[in-house]
């Protein structure tokens, strides 16, 4: 079995998927003869064609705002958003019409869309390349938000995220485009959204995260016996393999790079504060960035949760 | 000075006779725009103009203005009765709306705002389901599949880049077939405007953008939205042909989107039609339109509202009678009397209806919030 980065994983699924389904269309800036700024739809233009790998005029709204319209009327797009931060020009497209229309019109209309946008912290680039705002977006019903952690559920989960019938958000966390390899099963493989996955198995503690943080969640837990959850799907978030764990460890500590404020740290702790209180034996802990904004390069690496800190949460949380 | 501005040597300025030696300045692009106009307010045709229209064409024209015109004057009074909730009224525009709705085929996806009852009406859409919507019952905007109607977009402009996007499916997958999407002049200043009619020009998608300036953004006048002319020069910078059509003369509107709507079927691209016209009633059943604009403008556009001058235009061509429009008056009242008694009728919507629709799927959350609720899904 081959071994791939996240990069590689996703662009196997778009391109496994496109020869499946002759609906499937990437529309984007620089996703075609570029093959994306970080390359992930690289050769797919030349394998597919200008009229399915699409690029188009720099325009994020008119970009989500046009998925709304080929995807009610039966295309698949998949959108490509640069950064995360740029999403925020077709967020209106996003709330107030992708994610309301099966609900506006009773369900006559549908807007099956994948946006795809690289999040996170850890490349060191310019301002607004770096943001980890997924909670706004898991505020919003009718939109599902995906964050993948490695480049084996990155192929899965985009397999899904294409395929469900409604608006995906899938995050791709650009500091692990190139930097985490797993083995990828050539050919078909879902994970279905809204299943969390057992990343390290534990005892004493649970741990809940997601992209960058999940793998720097584990790296910090090898004095620990860590159960590791790697969340998968944010929105609708897998809800009975948190309170599971946690019912069996009595310890939770969130960890995600986004700022605390309203974090979807904050979910998770408010759903074992209502469902397994009484199965806790520390407070939970959320590990995460200060709030404030996202820094540049200089001071990046003090605004993202370290290793340290995690540690410190691990040790607080045994104390009890 | 212009000629100082393009010029391409213009860092300093030299004397002219100089410059135009070295770097003479061409015009490169230069744009106009055409107003279409086929029946004035008098009711006298342009018959070089005129397309060959039916008797019944004309009477289709009428009648559906009518029964528009009274679904929407039912619709006021039943607000002042607290029948149904906030309305925005379209007395005025309704050529406009139904001189191009009436152009589409079955098989055209139209993108409607909130001001449209018009086009639902003139599509054939069940006018209960109307009235069900407006009452505050989203199940108004269940779109039975017949319809290739969007449902009513409320915030300002932003459906126009949906259109667009049906449109770009449809020359994607090869169907002949166009998208069209109804905004006013207040919506012409969204930056989903300029987004959507981009695209539609860069794809030369099959589109058509239907302005109704009706000359008024609840109190901010057109003036305050654009600098611009007009709303259809906007098309030439996008790459496509922009028109301005008299909104109140349903012949013009009619002919204009029939044009459009070819030259989107052959291929030839998005057009953006103006249609000049203008809002005789308040922004909405919660407005007060005294506020910000005088008795005597709204007096001078009431002259010229789409009815007066096609019952002028029949009656010359014998087409017409007051025994005829009486007729139709009365039909037009049973009808709406036998919608608004089955829309007051129908069941009151199941609150699990809040939640069943917001994915395809109920979420384990879902599930149990109607458990919890007690409510049925």
């Amino acid at each position: 079995m081959a071994k791939l980065n996240l990069v590689q994983a996703i662009n196997q699924a778009l391109s496994e998927e496109m020869e499946r389904d002759s609906n499937v269309v990437i529309i984007g800036e620089d996703v075609g003869k570029d093959g994306g700024v970080f390359r992930v739809t690289q050769g797919l233009m030349d394998r597919f064609g200008p009229e399915r790998v699409i690029d188009t005029p720099l325009s994020e709204l008119g970009i989500i705002g046009s998925a709304v319209g080929l995807s009610a009327y039966g295309l698949k797009p998949v959108a490509e958003i640069q950064f995360m931060g740029f999403t925020y020009a077709g967020v209106e497209q996003l709330f107030s019409h992708a994610s309301r229309i099966r609900s506006r019109s009773r369900g006559r209309f549908s807007c099956p869309m994948v946006v795809r946008a690289p999040y996170g912290i850890g490349i060191k680039p310019p301002e607004l390349h770096s943001e980890s705002t997924e909670a706004i977006f898991c505020q919003m019903p009718g939109l599902k938000v995906v964050v993948p952690s490695t480049p084996y559920s990155a192929k899965g989960l985009l397999l899904s995220a294409i395929r469900d019938p409604d608006p995906v958000l899938f995050l791709e966390a650009s500091r692990l485009y190139r930097s985490v390899k797993s083995e990828v099963p050539e050919g078909e493989y879902s994970i279905p959204l809204g299943k969390a996955s057992i990343y390290q198995e534990g005892a004493d503690i649970t741990v809940v995260s997601w992209g960058t943080m999940l793998h720097r969640a584990a790296e910090a837990s090898e004095d620990f016996d860590c159960e590791i959850i790697d969340l998968q799907t944010l929105r609708p978030y897998d809800e009975e393999a948190v309170l599971q764990s946690v019912k069996k460890t009595g310890r939770l500590v969130i960890v995600h790079e986004a700022p605390r404020m309203a974090g979807f740290g904050a979910e998770l702790a408010a759903l074992v504060a209502e469902e397994a209180f009484e199965y806790l034996k520390a407070p939970v802990i959320r590990v995460t960035a200060p709030d404030a904004v996202i820094p540049m390069a200089r001071l990046e690496d003090y605004y993202m949760p370290s290793q340290e800190s995690i540690k410190k949460a691990y040790e607080k949380v045994m104390k009890y | 000075m212009g000629l100082f501005e393009r010029s391409a040597c213009a860092l300093t300025v030299v004397p002219l006779a100089d410059r135009l030696s070295c770097m003479p300045i061409k015009t490169i692009a230069t744009f106009e725009v055409k107003s279409i106009q086929i029946i004035n307010e008098k009711g006298e045709a342009d018959e070089g103009l005129l397309p060959p229209l039916s008797e019944g064409e004309f009477k289709r024209f009428f009648e559906t203005i009518i029964l528009a015109r009274t679904f929407n004057h039912r619709a006021l009074s039943l607000q002042r009765e607290g029948r149904i909730g906030t309305y925005a009224s379209i007395w005025g525009q309704e050529a406009s709306q139904i001189g191009s709705a009436l152009a589409f085929g079955d098989g055209d996806w139209l993108f409607p705002s909130f001001r449209e009852s018009g086009v639902f009406v003139a599509r054939g859409y069940p006018i209960w389901m109307l009235y069900r919507y407006w009452a505050g019952d989203e199940r108004g905007m269940q779109v039975p599949e017949e319809f290739n109607l969007f449902p009513m977009s409320v915030p300002v402009g932003t459906q126009i880049p949906h259109a667009t996007g049906a449109a770009w499916a449809m020359k994607l997958k090869g169907d002949r077939k166009a998208a069209a999407v109804y905004f006013g002049d207040g919506g012409s200043s969204k930056g989903d405007f300029h987004e959507g009619l981009n695209f539609a020009g860069v794809f030369k998608a099959p589109v058509i953008f239907l302005c109704q300036n009706n000359q008024w953004a609840i109190s901010v006048p057109r003036s305050r939205q654009t600098a611009a002319e007009t709303i259809a020069q906007k098309a030439a910078a996008y790459g496509f042909e922009g028109v301005q059509v008299d909104g109140n003369d349903v012949v013009a509107v009619y002919k204009a989107t029939k044009e459009a709507i070819q030259k989107a079927y052959s291929g030839g691209g998005p057009t953006l039609i103006e249609c000049f016209t203008y809002r005789l009633d308040d922004h909405t059943t919660a407005d007060d339109s005294s506020r910000y604009r005088s008795d005597e403008e709204v007096e001078s556009w009431k002259a010229k509202e789409p009815l007066i001058r096609l019952r002028i235009y029949m009656e010359k061509k014998g087409w017409w009678s007051k025994e005829y429009e009486e007729g139709i008056n009365r039909g037009a009242q049973e009808k709406v009397d036998s919608e608004i008694k089955k829309a007051e009728a129908y069941a009151p919507p199941d609150p699990a209806d809040i939640i069943k629709y917001t994915y395809a799927e109920l979420t384990p959350r879902q599930r149990r919030d109607l458990k919890e609720r007690g409510w049925q899904s």
